[in-house]
C-alpha cells in the first residue's frame, strides 16, 4: 500500500498526460496518413487554442468561451490549412514541410507578439480544475477525466471513420491519393475535414492540457506537440488507435522516468523509445507496411 | 520574375544599407549620452526583465539630464531584447555597442549577462549589473559591475532561514538544466544546508517542461520539509498551482526571481506557503523608499501600457527598484568621469558610491561587487494577493 | 573544356581575394562595433552549416534533421579542448575545475571537433541511415535531443561542466577568421560535390534503387555524405562557440535546426552559393535590418501603430512564408552564382537567341 501510495502520482500524471498526447497525437497522424505531411505546425495550433480560450474567457462566460475555442481552433486549423499547404500540393513535398515549418514560426511569433512574451495564466474551468483524493494521492479532477474523455472521444472517430461516406473517403484517399482523385472524391473537402477534425481534438486537448499545467508561453505548443508526433510514429502513423496508444505509453514512460530520479533524460527517453521502434520495426507498432514503387 | 525579385533584394540591400548608416550618424550629433538596457522582454525571463527596464524608464522619466563635464547632457535610453537567450544575447549586446552606449545596464538572469559579457568586453563599455547575482558575472574582469548580492550569500540565508524557521531536516531543491541562475543558487543553498547537517535531494527539469508534479511527488516521497526552487517565474507559477492541487505540505522556498506579481497571483486563493528573498521591499519606510514606491506607482498608473509590462498591476517589484538605483548609479559615473568615453566611465565606476531606494551602493574593489549583507524575506499572502514583509536577514 | 575550368577556377580565386580584401578595408575604416560585421561573422558561420546541410538533403538526398547535435558536439570539443587551464577552476566551478588539465592548439581543437562530430555521425548513421525519409528525419531530431540531454547531464560534468556555460576558450575578433574557415570547409565541399563520390550522391538523389542497380553501395555513400557533413556542422559549431564567446547546450534546440533548414531552402536546395547568399540575408533580416519595427517609433505626434517589441519577428516570419509559398525554388534554386552565369543574364539582354543556345548546351 505505501509503494502504491508513493507511486500513484507518477502514474496518474502518466496517464493523464498520455491522453492529453493522444488527442494531439490524432491530428498528426491523420494528416500524415492523407498527405503525407508532417504538419509541424499542430503543436501550435494547439498553443493558439490556450491563448484563445485565455482571450475568451477574459471577456465572456465560460459557456461561450469554450465553444468559441473551438470554433476559432477549428477555423485556423482549416486557413492554415487552405492558404499554407494547398498551393503546394503538387510542389515537392520538402516544400510543404517547410511550410509547415514556416507556419509554426509565425504562430509562435504572433503569440509572442500578442501576448508580449509573458506567461498567461489559465482560467479555471469549475469541474475539472478541482482537486480530488485517490487512494490517499490528491491530484485534480482534470487527470481522471482525461483518459476517460480521450478514450470516448476515439471511439466516436473510430466509428466516424468507418461508419460515414466522408470516413470512408479519408480511408480512401490514404491508401492511394491518385486513384481516389480519379473515383470522384472531392480530395480537397476531404483534406479540410481531416484539419478540421485534428484541430478540433487539438482544442479539447487543450483544455485538458492548460487546466492541468496552467500556463501559457508561445513554446508551450512545441514540445507536446513533438511528444504527440513521436507517440503517432510510435504507434504506426496513419493508425489512430497505434497513435493513442503510443501516447499513453510515452506519457507513463516518461513520468516513470522522472520518478526513478532520470529527471534530465525524461524528454531524451522518449526519442531513444522512437529510435529503438523505427529500428526493430520501422512502420511502428501498428503501421501498415508500405510497398516500395519502383 | 526571377528578375524582379533579384531587384527588389537589391533594392532592399541597399534601403538597408542606407537606414543602417543613418543610425550611425545620429548617434555622432549633439549632447546625448546613451545608456544601454541589456533586458529580456520575452522568453523565459521576459515578465522579470519588463518590470526591470520599468524601474530604469521610470528613473529616466525622472531624471532625463546629466551634468558631464560642465556641459548638460539628455540621457537616452537605447533597449534592447536579448530573448532571455544566451545564444542571441551577443548579437543584442552587438546592437547597444554598435548604437555608440557610454554605460550599459543589465541584465535579469545571470546566464545572459555572462555571455555578452565578452562582447562589452571588446568594446570597452562598462556594465552595471542590475540583479544578475551569479558570482560568475564579475569574476575575473574589470567591466562588468553589479549592484545587487550574491548567491553564495543568497543560497547561505535561504538555508539558514530553511533550517532555523521551519527546523527543516531534509530539503528538496529543484533547478532548471542550463539555467546558470537556478543551478548556481540550488548549489550553493545544498552546500550550505548540508553544512547546517541537513539532507538535501537535488533534482534538474529541462527546457520546455511543464509537468511538475512528478517533481512534486518526488519531493514528498523523500520527506522534504522545504522545497527549493528558484527558478523563472514562467515554471513558479505552474509549480506553485501543482503544488496546491498536489496538497504539497512543506514550504516553498526560492530566489529573488519569485519576487513579482506573477507569483502572488499564482499563489491567491490557494493552499500554498511561499518565501523568497529579495532586494527591496515594497512597505519601506526609508524617505527614498516612499518616494519610489508613491511616484513609481504613480507613473505606472498613468502609462497603461507600462502597466501592462508591470504584469497589469502596480505592485512594485523589487527588481523595478534595482533597475531604478543602477540607473541613479550610471549618472553618478557619469558625472564622475566627466566625459561620456566608456573607458573613463568603467574608470570612474570604481570609485562611485550612491545610496539609493535599496539601501547604500559601493563597489568592492576587487570584483566591482556591490557590498551588501542582508537580504529581505517576504511571504506571499494567499488571500489579498500581496506580500508580506517578514523580516530582513543576515549571514551570522 | 580544361582551358575553361582552369580560368573558372582562377575567376573564382580572384573573386574570394578580392572579397577577403574587401573586408580587410572595411575593418580598418569603420568602427569595430559596427552591425555589419556581426551578420558578416554570424553569416558565414551558417553559410558553412547551411552548406553541410545542403550536401545531405539537397545533393544526397537524405532528409536529416540533426544539424543542430552535431554542431553542439563540435562546440563542445572545442571548447573543452581550447579553455587554458589556468581559468578551468573558474569555469568548472561546481566541478573542482574539472578532469581535462591541458590544451591543445586551435586548429587541432577545429580538427577534433571535426573528427568528434564525425564519429558521433559515424555511431548514430549505422542505424538511422537505413530509414527513409520523414522517418530518417524524425530519428535524426531525436538523437540531436538525445545528444542534447546528455552533454547536460551532471554524471559528465567534469568533463562538459555539466548544463552550466563553458567560455573563456579562445575567440577571434576579425571578421576574417570565420570567413576564412568556412571557405575552406565550404571549397573542400564544393570539391567533394564535384567529385565522382559527388555523383554518386546525386545519383542515390535522383533514384536509389537505379543508383543501387548502377553498382552503387548505397550505404557506404549515404554514411560517408552523413559523416561529413555532421563534421562540417561541427566545424561551424566551433565557430559559433568562438563567435559566442560562451557555449551552453541548451542553446541548440530543434529550432536551431529549423532555423538552417529554412536558410537551405530559401537559398534553393542543391544550390551552394544559393545557402551561402540567404545565410547572410536572413542573418541581416532577423538581427539587423528589421530591428527598428521592434522600437515604439513616433513621426511627430503620430505613433506608428503595430510597433513594439516582438513585431519583427512577425514581419520576418510573414517574408518567410511569403518566401516558401510564392518562391518555394528558393533563390536560386539548383542553379549555382558564377561568373559565367551573370555574362550570361548580361547577353542575354542583348540576344535573344542565345538562350536556346544555352538551353542546348546544357
Amino acid at each position: 500500500m505505501d509503494f502504491l501510495h508513493a507511486n500513484l502520482p507518477y502514474i496518474l500524471a502518466g496517464i493523464s498526460v498520455g491522453g492529453q498526447y493522444a488527442l494531439i497525437a490524432i491530428g498528426y497522424t491523420m494528416v500524415y496518413g492523407i498527405l503525407r505531411l508532417i504538419n509541424f505546425a499542430h503543436g501550435d495550433v494547439f498553443m493558439i487554442a490556450g491563448l484563445v480560450m485565455i482571450y475568451a474567457a477574459a471577456s465572456m462566460p465560460l459557456y461561450i468561451a469554450l465553444p468559441l475555442t473551438v470554433i476559432v481552433t477549428v477555423l485556423i486549423g482549416f486557413i492554415i490549412e487552405r492558404v499554407a499547404y494547398k498551393p503546394l500540393r503538387n510542389a515537392p513535398r520538402m516544400s510543404v514541410m517547410i511550410s509547415a515549418i514556416g507556419v509554426s514560426y509565425l504562430l509562435q511569433n504572433l503569440a509572442l507578439y500578442v501576448t508580449g512574451g509573458l506567461s498567461k495564466m489559465y482560467p479555471t474551468i469549475p469541474g475539472i480544475s478541482n482537486s480530488i483524493t485517490i487512494f490517499g494521492a490528491t491530484t485534480k479532477v482534470v487527470t481522471v477525466v482525461t483518459p476517460v474523455l480521450t478514450l470516448v472521444l476515439v471511439i466516436a472517430l473510430v466509428l466516424f471513420i468507418q461508419k460515414t461516406k466522408i470516413g470512408m473517403a479519408m480511408r480512401a484517399v490514404s491508401k492511394d491519393f491518385e486513384t481516389s482523385q480519379l473515383m470522384g472524391i472531392k480530395i480537397n473537402s476531404v483534406i479540410s475535414a481531416t484539419f478540421i477534425i485534428g484541430s478540433l481534438l487539438a482544442a479539447v486537448a487543450s483544455f485538458l492540457y492548460f487546466s492541468n499545467y496552467a500556463a501559457v508561453v508561445p513554446t508551450s505548443g512545441a514540445m507536446p506537440g513533438l511528444k504527440a508526433f513521436v507517440a503517432a510514429v510510435f504507434g504506426g502513423i496513419g493508425s489512430i488507435p497505434g497513435a493513442v496508444i503510443g501516447a499513453f505509453i510515452i506519457g507513463i514512460c516518461e513520468n516513470i522516468i522522472k520518478g526513478l530520479g532520470w529527471t534530465t533524460f525524461s524528454d531524451a527517453f522518449t526519442f531513444a523509445l522512437l529510435i529503438i521502434i523505427l529500428i526493430v520495426k520501422p512502420t511502428g507498432l501498428f503501421g501498415e507496411r508500405a510497398s516500395e514503387k519502383v | 520574375m526571377k528578375k524582379t525579385f533579384a531587384i527588389l533584394l537589391a533594392l532592399c540591400l541597399i534601403v538597408a544599407m542606407f537606414t543602417g548608416c543613418a543610425s550611425q550618424s545620429a548617434s555622432a550629433g549633439g549632447d546625448v549620452v546613451k545608456i544601454g538596457v541589456y533586458e529580456p522582454a520575452s522568453g523565459d525571463n521576459g515578465a522579470g526583465g519588463k518590470q526591470e527596464t520599468l524601474g530604469i524608464q521610470y528613473a529616466n522619466s525622472q531624471v532625463n539630464t546629466v551634468e558631464i563635464g560642465g556641459k548638460t547632457y539628455t540621457v537616452e535610453l537605447v533597449i534592447v531584447d536579448n530573448e532571455s537567450s544566451n545564444d542571441k544575447g551577443p548579437t543584442a549586446a552587438s546592437n547597444l555597442v554598435s548604437a555608440g552606449v557610454s554605460v550599459a545596464l543589465g541584465s535579469y538572469g545571470s546566464g545572459v549577462s555572462i555571455a555578452a559579457s565578452d562582447v562589452f568586453a571588446k568594446a570597452g563599455i562598462p556594465v552595471i549589473g542590475v540583479t544578475c547575482t551569479n558570482p560568475q558575472v564579475t569574476e575575473g574582469n574589470t567591466h562588468y559591475f553589479r549592484i545587487c548580492f550574491l548567491d553564495p550569500f543568497q543560497g547561505t540565508v535561504l538555508a539558514n532561514f530553511a533550517a532555523g524557521d521551519f527546523g527543516a531536516k531534509t530539503a528538496y531543491s529543484l533547478a532548471k538544466l542550463g539555467d546558470d541562475y537556478s543551478v548556481g543558487l540550488c548549489n550553493y543553498f545544498n552546500e550550505a544546508f548540508e553544512a547546517l547537517g541537513g539532507t538535501v535531494v537535488y533534482e534538474t527539469f529541462p527546457e520546455g517542461n511543464s509537468d511538475f508534479t512528478s517533481y512534486l511527488t518526488t519531493a514528498a516521497n523523500s520527506g522534504a520539509d522545504v522545497f527549493f526552487a528558484p527558478v523563472s517565474t514562467e515554471a513558479a507559477a505552474l509549480i506553485i498551482d501543482q503544488a496546491a492541487s498536489q496538497g504539497l505540505a512543506a514550504p516553498i522556498l526560492a530566489g529573488d526571481t519569485w519576487d513579482s506579481n506573477v507569483i502572488t497571483e499564482a499563489a491567491k486563493g490557494k493552499n500554498v506557503d511561499v518565501y523568497v528573498t529579495t532586494f527591496f521591499d515594497e512597505g519601506d519606510t526609508s524617505e527614498a523608499g516612499v518616494a519610489f514606491v508613491t511616484g513609481f506607482k504613480e507613473w505606472l498608473n498613468a502609462n497603461p501600457n507600462m502597466l501592462t509590462n508591470n504584469g497589469g498591476n502596480d505592485a512594485v517589484a523589487a527588481v523595478s527598484a534595482m533597475g531604478y538605483d543602477a540607473y541613479m548609479v550610471a549618472l553618478e559615473a557619469l558625472k564622475a568621469a566627466g566625459s561620456t568615453e566608456p573607458a573613463k566611465v568603467n574608470e570612474a565606476l570604481w570609485g562611485t558610491t550612491h545610496t539609493g531606494v535599496s539601501g547604500a551602493i559601493a563597489f568592492d574593489s576587487t570584483t566591482g561587487d556591490a557590498i551588501r549583507d542582508v537580504a529581505f524575506i517576504k511571504h506571499a499572502n494567499n488571500e489579498t494577493g500581496t506580500w508580506e514583509f517578514v523580516r530582513i536577514q543576515g549571514v551570522s | 573544356m580544361d582551358q575553361k575550368k582552369k580560368q573558372d577556377l582562377i575567376v573564382s580565386a580572384c573573386l574570394i581575394a578580392f572579397i577577403l580584401v574587401v573586408l580587410f578595408v572595411l575593418e580598418k575604416i569603420m568602427p569595430s562595433g559596427n552591425m555589419l560585421f556581426v551578420v558578416l561573422k554570424k553569416g558565414a558561420i551558417y553559410a558553412l552549416v547551411a552548406v553541410s546541410m545542403n550536401l545531405l538533403n539537397g545533393f544526397t538526398g537524405l532528409f536529416s534533421l540533426g544539424q543542430a547535435g552535431f554542431m553542439l558536439i563540435g562546440a563542445y570539443t572545442y571548447a573543452i579542448f581550447t579553455i587554458p587551464p589556468d581559468q578551468r577552476l573558474a569555469v568548472y566551478q561546481y566541478f573542482d575545475g574539472g578532469v581535462v588539465q591541458f590544451t591543445v592548439p586551435i586548429i587541432v581543437a577545429f580538427l577534433l571537433a571535426a573528427a568528434v562530430a564525425g564519429l558521433f555521425a559515424f555511431l548514430i548513421g549505422l542505424p538511422v541511415l537505413r530509414l527513409k525519409s520523414d522517418y530518417l528525419a524524425i530519428a535524426t531530431l531525436g538523437f540531436a535531443e538525445i545528444i542534447r540531454a546528455f552533454f547536460q547531464w551532471d554524471v559528465l560534468g567534469p568533463i562538459t561542466n555539466g548544463s552550466n556555460l563553458l567560455r573563456k576558450f579562445p575567440t577571434f575578433d576579425s571578421v576574417l577568421f570565420p570567413f576564412i574557415v568556412s571557405g575552406i570547409c565550404i571549397a573542400i565541399i564544393v570539391l567533394l560535390i564535384n567529385s565522382s563520390y559527388g555523383r554518386a550522391f546525386k545519383a542515390i538523389r535522383d533514384d536509389e534503387i537505379a543508383a543501387e542497380a548502377m553498382g552503387i553501395n548505397l550505404f557506404k555513400h549515404k554514411e560517408m555524405a552523413f559523416v561529413i557533413s555532421s563534421a562540417f556542422a561541427g566545424v561551424s559549431g566551433a565557430l559559433l562557440a568562438m563567435y559566442q564567446t560562451t557555449v551552453q547546450a541548451a542553446a541548440f534546440k530543434s529550432a536551431m535546426t529549423y532555423e538552417i533548414l529554412l536558410i537551405v531552402v530559401i537559398g534553393g536546395i542543391g544550390s551552394i552559393t544559393g545557402s551561402c547568399l540567404a545565410s547572410f540575408l536572413f542573418v541581416a533580416c532577423s538581427e539587423w535590418w528589421l530591428r527598428f519595427l521592434d522600437n515604439e517609433t513616433f513621426i511627430g505626434a503620430w505613433q506608428v501603430p503595430l510597433l513594439r517589441s516582438g513585431f519583427r519577428k512577425v514581419v520576418f516570419s510573414v517574408i518567410i512564408m511569403i518566401m516558401v509559398l510564392f518562391y518555394n525554388r528558393g533563390i536560386m534554386g539548383t542553379r549555382e552564382f558564377s561568373i559565367d552565369s551573370v555574362t550570361g543574364l548580361l547577353k542575354r539582354k542583348r540576344l535573344p537567341g542565345d538562350k536556346k543556345m544555352k538551353k542546348e548546351g546544357k
